[in-house]
Parts: C-alpha cells; structure tokens; sequence
C-alpha cells in the first residue's frame, strides 16, 4: 500500500494517521501553510510550521488544536517519520516529509524556489515520490528576478511620488503585499494599507520587517493620499474608495501579469510579474532535484505539467484536489471577492 | 524600432484613449515619413499579409526554445495570442536592440517571401535572439498581424489629425480607398490633393441602433424611412471611365460583381453611390447565405451568376459631376439619385424605396414584418441631415427587428483570447434531437464579465473530456441564443446555419431537459421557406 493515499477528503496517510491540508475535516491534520485553500476550518487538531500558527488562529478560530513544528524538526507517528522542511511560498509554508521503513514522500504544497526576503528560502528535499503544484505550469511562465521587479516598482512609486498622484498596488494580503512592503521599505512614498492587507501585516509583523504605514480610511483627505503608495488587494480593484482618493495609476503584483490578457482584463495601468509560486523553470528544477521516481501533480495546468514531465521521462499522474482556490492560485480575476 | 515599440509599450500600458492617442502623436512627431505610413497602415485596414505561415512561426519558436510542438500549442490556446506565446517561450536573453526602423522592417519581411524555408527560419531565429523581450512581442506581431492593443482606427484618425492640423474628417477621407503603405508617400497620403486618387471612397456614415422613444424623433415626415437590408454595404464609385466596388470593410470587391461593372459602365464619371449589394432575382431580396456563396468563390461559374445574382440597392447619392454631395441635405441628394436611377435604368441598380406611412404606430406595425420582406428592419434618416463620416448620432437610426431566439444547452468550451485568455468564453450550443444534444450554433458574446467568470469556474469544475483546447462539459448550463436569420446549412451537422448567434440571457431559471429541440429550429426554418413563397 502507498505510504499516502489521494482519498476524496484529502491526501491521507494511513500509518500515521494524518491527512495533509485535507478539504474536509478530519482527525488530525498536518498543514503546509496558511492560505485558506491549504489550511480550513473544522479539523479536530491541526500540525503546523510555528509561524503559520498565528494566522491559523486568526482566521480559523483561537480556539483550534494546533501544535507547532520547527524546520527540520521530526516527530514519530506510529513509525512514520514526519517532519517540516521551507517551501519558501509565504512566512511559515513548508513541505512535509513522510518516510516510512526507507520510503521518503514529500508534499510541497505551494512553493517557489526564489528568496522573497521575507519567507524562509525553499530547500530540496529527496525522496521517492513528489507531490508538487503546477499552478503555473508551462513554459509562458517565467519569472525576471524579484530584484528586477522591485526596481521596477520603485521606479513607478518614484515617478508618481514626483506627480503627486498616489500609487496603488494590488497584491493578495496575506504573503504577497509583505513581500513588497519589506521590499519597500526604503521608498519616500508615505506608506498606506488598506484593511485586509493590514489585518495580515499585523499577523506577519513579529516575523517580517515591515515600514511605517497606515491604514486607509474614510478620514483622511485626497491630499494624504498624493505621493502616497497603497496596498490593497485585488478585490479592491474598482471599488468605491478607489474613487475617492483622488489622481492615481494602479498596478498589480502576481505572476498572472505575465500574460497581457490578464492584465487588460483587470484594468490595471501596470502589471508587476511577482509571484509567490515557482514559475516552469523552477517547478522543473524542483522535480529533478527531488530526484523522485513518481511525481504527482496537484492544482493548476495539472493535465499539460504531467504530461510534460512524461516526455522528460517521469512517471508523473494527475491528482485532482481542491486546492487552488487561494487569491493566486485562481486567476486573478476570479479572486476578486471581498476578503474577510 | 526602438520608438515604435515604445509607442507599442505606452498604448498597451494605458487604459486611457485619450493618453493613447497622445502616445500615437508624440510617435508621429519623432518618426520618419517611412514608419508614420506603416503606422498608419497597421491600425487601419491597410495591414500588409502574412509573410509567413504560422504553423512554421509556431514550429521555430518551439524548436528555438526546446519545448515539444504539443506543449508550444497548449501554451497559445491559454495565453490566446499567438505573437506573445512566441516572445514568452522564446529563450532568455541579454536586452540588446534591433537596428532599424519599422520601415525598414517590414519591407524585410516582405522580402522573406521568395526565400527559401531554411533562409526564413534563419532569419527568423536570429531576428528574435537579437531582440529584446519587448521587441519581439512587437516585432511577432508584425509577423502575424491582428494588433488587439485597444488602437481602434477612430482614434488613429483623431491622432493624425492632432498631428497634421487637418479636420477629422479630412483626414478618415485620405485614409480611405487603395492606398499602398508599401508605395504611398506620407505626402502622398496626407498632403496630396484629395482628387487625385480616382478610386477613393467616401468615409461610410454608419447608424446607431435607436435608442430613444419613437416620439422623441418628432413627426414622421422629417424623417426618410428606407429597410434595411442585410446585404453587403457599399460605394460604386464611378471616375475617370472606372467603377471601383467598395466595401464597408474598405475591400476593393469590382472584380467579384461583374453586374456592378456593367451598371457601372452607364453611370456618368464623377458618381459616388451608397447602398447595399444584394443577391436578388428580379422579384425580391434573396438570402444572405446566397450572397455569401458569391463572397467565398474566387471563379464566377456561370451557374452561380445565375443562381445568386447581385444587385446594388442605391441609399444615396454622394458625389455628381466630381463635386461631393455630403454636405448637402438627404432629401436634395435623394432628387439626384433618383434622377440617376430613371436614367440609367439597369436592372442591377434599385432605388431604395422610400417607406411612407402615416404615423409611428404604422411603421412599428410594418417593421415587425421586415423578415417577410428579407429586412432586418428600418433605417430612420432625417430628411435634412448630411452625410457624415463614421457612427454619429442624432441624424440616422437603425431600428431593427428583435432578434430570434432559442433556448440551448452548453456542450463545449473553448478559451478566447486577448482580455479573456485564459478564460473559457467561447461555446458551441446544442440543441435536443430525442435524449440526444446536437451542437447547432458557436457564440461568443453578450455574457457581462462577471457571467463568463462563472461559467469559467462552470467549466473548469465540469469538464467530461479534452480535445485538445476543446472541453466538452456537463450539460447543465441553458442560454438564451438571439440570432439574426436562420438558414438551411449542408456543411453543420444540425442541417442548420445561424446568422450572429450571440447569448442574450443565461436562463438560470431553465432546467436542462426544457431547452428547445431541433424540430424546434427546424419550424423557425420553415417560417422561413413559407415568407418566401
């Protein structure tokens, strides 16, 4: 019997008794990160990276079960070794290692091999059989380096803070806007959040370095807002605050903004290609240093990825799950749902 | 082409027109004579053809960046945009620039033509290693054509008319009729007298669909009631011992009527006609979809003279004697036309009939028997309105008959593209023969976006089987389809061809098994048959 099972409530491992992020609840579950497709309500107890703890508590309850784990620390379940290794996706994300009598699974979850500055870079693992996303799964996809893109955006706020206009960037709260804010820190722009963005900041702040900001609110005047950055999410795009913030240009940060057609879409003036996901080169250096003889590909361009990965001589399958229904994850576009 | 991919990067960059057309003149004003021409030419119709096929284009951008043929081809049907799957998939390279202007360019590619398939790819492959990632974004376009980068002509014409201090009008005038990017001057094109081109056509005065109550539009006599045709618009433009055809689409068609050459040969030189080509036989208007065997077929067999024989129905009249009539009022051009019409009495040029009644209430009783007549309905002109260029409101209305609709089941779906790449928007409906479904018609449009959101999740969430970009689905999603004719089809497995099928409504309230059924549309088929008998 495989050491994990893709089961309708989740991927589940048998010897030791626990599913990983399962959809549905369960006894025990062992999650890879916060982000509201990977960790949901209703476990009995939950095993999780130390960090990834408080936005679980925020956002499933302070009164869940939940038991933390370090990097690199293991615990026996029944003869299984468990432990947590970086997947460098968001503060707190991790792979999870299963190996049981010389077999090693690894279930990376969402993940990205670059160092965001704020999260604890990605680290390989070997083992036998992979489980890895393929939310951007094809060539299209390839990411200029972060250094590049926060240039690029500082160039942009630069601009604009000489116009006096304000500068909104439209990121996913939780992970993403960090990101930029850590990466920004240094700007002169004045610095404002909108809510949820802010709720985030306030979880991410013991572990993330962030800058002086505020937060945005019907109080303030048009003229706070000129040379102003702003950081709200997606689900902000077009709404009635927007409005009234006076002379601006937007932008949006997510990989999405690779393609023209996204972009245009959403109506932003830019699109800045920054992703918390691995983009093909890097889903492709991540499975062949795995150096895993099955891979199992999980939300995303699963059907394109597998196959793919066939011609490369992998024995790779499709497994269907519920993930990727996170801000990224999905098309942008259909993220625009007001965030709790 | 450093300044033409920049002004690429400023249009695709802004969501405001009129920035965009600003962009369009700062490009004018830095560009040589050479790249302002071909400027022009690719946001207007004058975009010169595919140097190379496309499939060779995908197979070089394939094999260059060291992807299977397949997984290039998935890559297109998401990104939904061919030029930019290539800069996408294309290897990583130091920014370097390409030498030389658009001009330059595109007579490059031009030339690509008569070369062999190895010189091309050479060519081809080295042009993209040597460019940057914009670059070759701009430069695969030029390869492939279609821009999609929200460079509508109207504004194009609005910004050389910023640039060249002339009226707008003017201006969509020069652009008019067979100019050639690849031999026409910008003097020629924008400082030449404007008679000097025999064969130009006038800028077309297209309506707006009628948007206000009937009443508002003031009494009936002031305003000249004429069907309207579902036809081929068009100007016979008669000069110098020539007649020129001229679409809408601005397609210099003379070759493809030779009863329109006929009636031209009669028509005195220094005649301009608008009206609307039509397959007719004598008695009535013929189908659409006989007109349309006429638009596909390159040699005119004597049969299908015979079987779809074209006629041009004249609306106006807007030139005579070499002086242009446009400004003048509708009814006074009408006189001349109608004068025209008595002389040279061909049976290949009809007069619009004039439709006189007494009040509104009569001619809304009248329209809704348009289809009987084959018109889709009126078109409202006021009797003192000129001639004007382009879609203007006020003067003529287009006030055409409610479309026809069904009730159809969502079987297969495809991803669009440009702002809905990666979206699935494309469908093919059917309709139920017995327990099957039978696919009848494709649409595309006139969901709102938040609609296409949903029926996206829809698909992905209810995709039975793949064929390649297509996915059939699980059917349970009933659209209202509104088409504007129906017609008898041997090429659909239906039996059955729509004319602009487009959704209207998503019948959230229809269960599946209530759509309509074949026997359904083939009733709608012989209400068809029985009008024209």
């Amino acid at each position: 019997m495989a050491l994990i099972d893709f089961t309708s409530d989740g991927l589940y491992c048998a010897q030791a008794g626990v599913y990983i992020d399962p959809w549905k609840p369960v006894q025990k579950a062992v999650i890879t990160h916060a982000h509201a497709d990977h960790a949901r309500p209703g476990m009995k107890t939950y095993l999780a990276q130390h960090l990834s703890i408080p936005v679980m508590k925020h956002r499933l309850g302070s009164n869940i079960k939940v038991q933390g784990l370090h990097y690199g620390e293991t615990i026996n379940l029944n003869g299984v070794n468990l432990s947590m290794h970086p997947s460098g996706h968001i503060p707190g994300a991790a792979q999870v290692r299963l190996e049981y009598k010389g077999e090693v699974w690894v279930v990376s979850g969402d993940y990205k091999l670059e160092n965001d500055g704020i999260s604890t870079p990605f680290e390989s693992i070997k083992c036998h059989h992979f489980i890895t996303e393929s939310t951007f799964g094809l060539p299209v996809f390839d990411w200029p380096s972060q250094e590049q893109v926060v240039s690029e955006m500082k160039q942009w706020c630069h601009r604009l803070h000489e116009e006096k206009k304000a500068a909104i960037i439209y990121a996913y709260s939780l992970g993403k806007a960090q990101r930029i804010l850590h990466a920004l820190k240094d700007i002169e722009n004045p610095i404002y959040c909108h809510a949820a963005v802010e709720r985030s900041n306030e979880l991410l702040a013991p572990f993330v370095e962030l800058p002086e900001r505020k937060e945005v609110s019907a109080t303030l005047k048009k003229s706070d807002y000129q040379g102003a950055l702003i950081l709200a999410t997606p689900g902000s795009i077009g709404a009635a605050w927007t409005k009234k913030i006076g002379a601006h240009e937007t932008a949006m940060a997510s990989g999405w903004m690779r393609m023209r057609g996204t972009r245009r879409r959403n109506n932003v003036d830019k699109g800045f290609v920054l992703s918390d996901h691995a983009d093909w080169k890097a889903l492709n250096t991540a499975v062949k240093e795995s150096g895993a003889e099955k891979v199992y590909v999980t939300h995303g361009y699963t059907s394109i990825y597998s196959r793919y990965l066939q011609t490369q001589g992998i024995d790779a399958h499709v497994v269907s799950t519920e993930y990727g229904n996170e801000e990224e994850a999905k098309d942008v576009e259909a993220s625009n749902t007001k965030q709790v | 082409m450093k300044e033409f991919v920049q002004l690429i990067r400023e249009i695709d960059a802004q969501t405001s027109s009129n920035k965009r057309i600003q962009a369009v003149v700062n490009y004018f004003a830095k560009a040589s004579d050479e790249d302002k021409i071909w400027c022009i030419a690719l946001f207007t119709a004058k975009r010169p053809k595919r140097a190379l096929k496309s499939s060779l284009l995908r197979q070089w951008a394939a094999e260059i960046s060291g992807i299977p043929d397949w997984l290039f081809e998935e890559s297109y049907h998401i990104v939904g945009d061919l030029a930019e799957t290539m800069a996408l998939v294309l290897p990583e390279q130091k920014e370097k620039e390409l030498e030389g202007g658009l001009d330059t360019w595109i007579r490059e590619l031009s030339n690509l033509k008569s070369k062999s398939e190895e010189e091309q790819q050479e060519f081809i492959t080295q042009t993209w290693l040597n460019a940057s990632a914009a670059e070759r974004f701009v430069f695969n376009k030029l390869l492939t054509g279609g821009w999609r980068i929200g460079m509508a002509k109207k504004n194009l014409i609005k910004a050389l008319a910023i640039y060249s201090g002339q009226e707008e009008n003017a201006v969509a005038h020069r652009l008019m009729g067979n100019w050639d990017p690849f031999s026409t001057s910008y003097f020629d094109l924008m400082q030449s007298n404007l008679d000097e081109n025999l064969s130009r056509p006038y800028p077309f005065y297209l309506a707006y669909a009628l948007e206000n109550e009937l009443e508002d539009l003031g009494r009936p006599q002031e305003w000249q009631v004429e069907w309207k045709w579902d036809g081929i618009r068009g100007q016979l433009v008669k000069r110098g011992g020539e007649c020129f055809v001229w679409t809408r689409g601005e397609e210099l068609v003379s070759e493809k009527y030779p009863e329109l050459q006929a009636l031209g040969a009669l028509l005195p030189d220094g005649t301009v006609l608008d009206g609307e080509i039509v397959v007719h036989d004598g008695n009535e208007v013929l189908p659409f979809s006989l007109l349309q065997t006429r638009i596909a077929r390159k040699v005119l067999s004597k049969k299908l003279l015979q079987e779809a024989p074209v006629k041009f129905i004249a609306y106006d009249l807007l030139e005579e004697d070499g002086k242009d009539l446009r400004p003048s009022a509708l009814e006074k051009r009408r006189i001349q036309l109608e004068k025209i019409h008595a002389e040279i009495s061909n049976e290949a040029l009809l007069l619009s009939e004039k439709i006189i009644l007494e009040s509104w209430e009569d001619y809304a009783l009248l329209r809704e028997n348009s289809r009987s007549f084959r018109a889709e309905g009126f078109m409202l002109k006021r009797k003192n309105s000129a001639y004007r260029d382009g879609r203007k409101k006020g003067d003529w209305w287009k006030w055409k008959l409610d479309p026809l609709t069904i009730d159809a089941v969502l079987l297969y779906a495809m991803r669009g593209h440009g702002r809905r790449a990666n979206l699935f928007t494309d469908y093919t409906f059917a309709v139920w023969d017995d327990d099957q479904l039978v696919p009848f018609a494709k649409a595309y449009s006139g969901l709102s976006d938040e609609e296409f959101k949903e029926v996206d999740r829809f698909v992905k969430k209810n995709t039975k089987d793949k064929f390649g970009p297509v996915r059939s689905v699980v059917p349970e999603l009933v659209f209202e389809i509104a088409f504007e004719g129906i017609a008898e089809s041997s090429r659909h497995k239906s039996g059955i061809a729509l004319r602009f099928p487009r959704m209207s409504r998503w019948r959230k309230d229809k269960p599946v098994q209530e759509a309509n059924t074949l026997q359904d549309l083939r009733n709608l088929l012989n209400i068809y048959r029985q009008d024209k008998a």
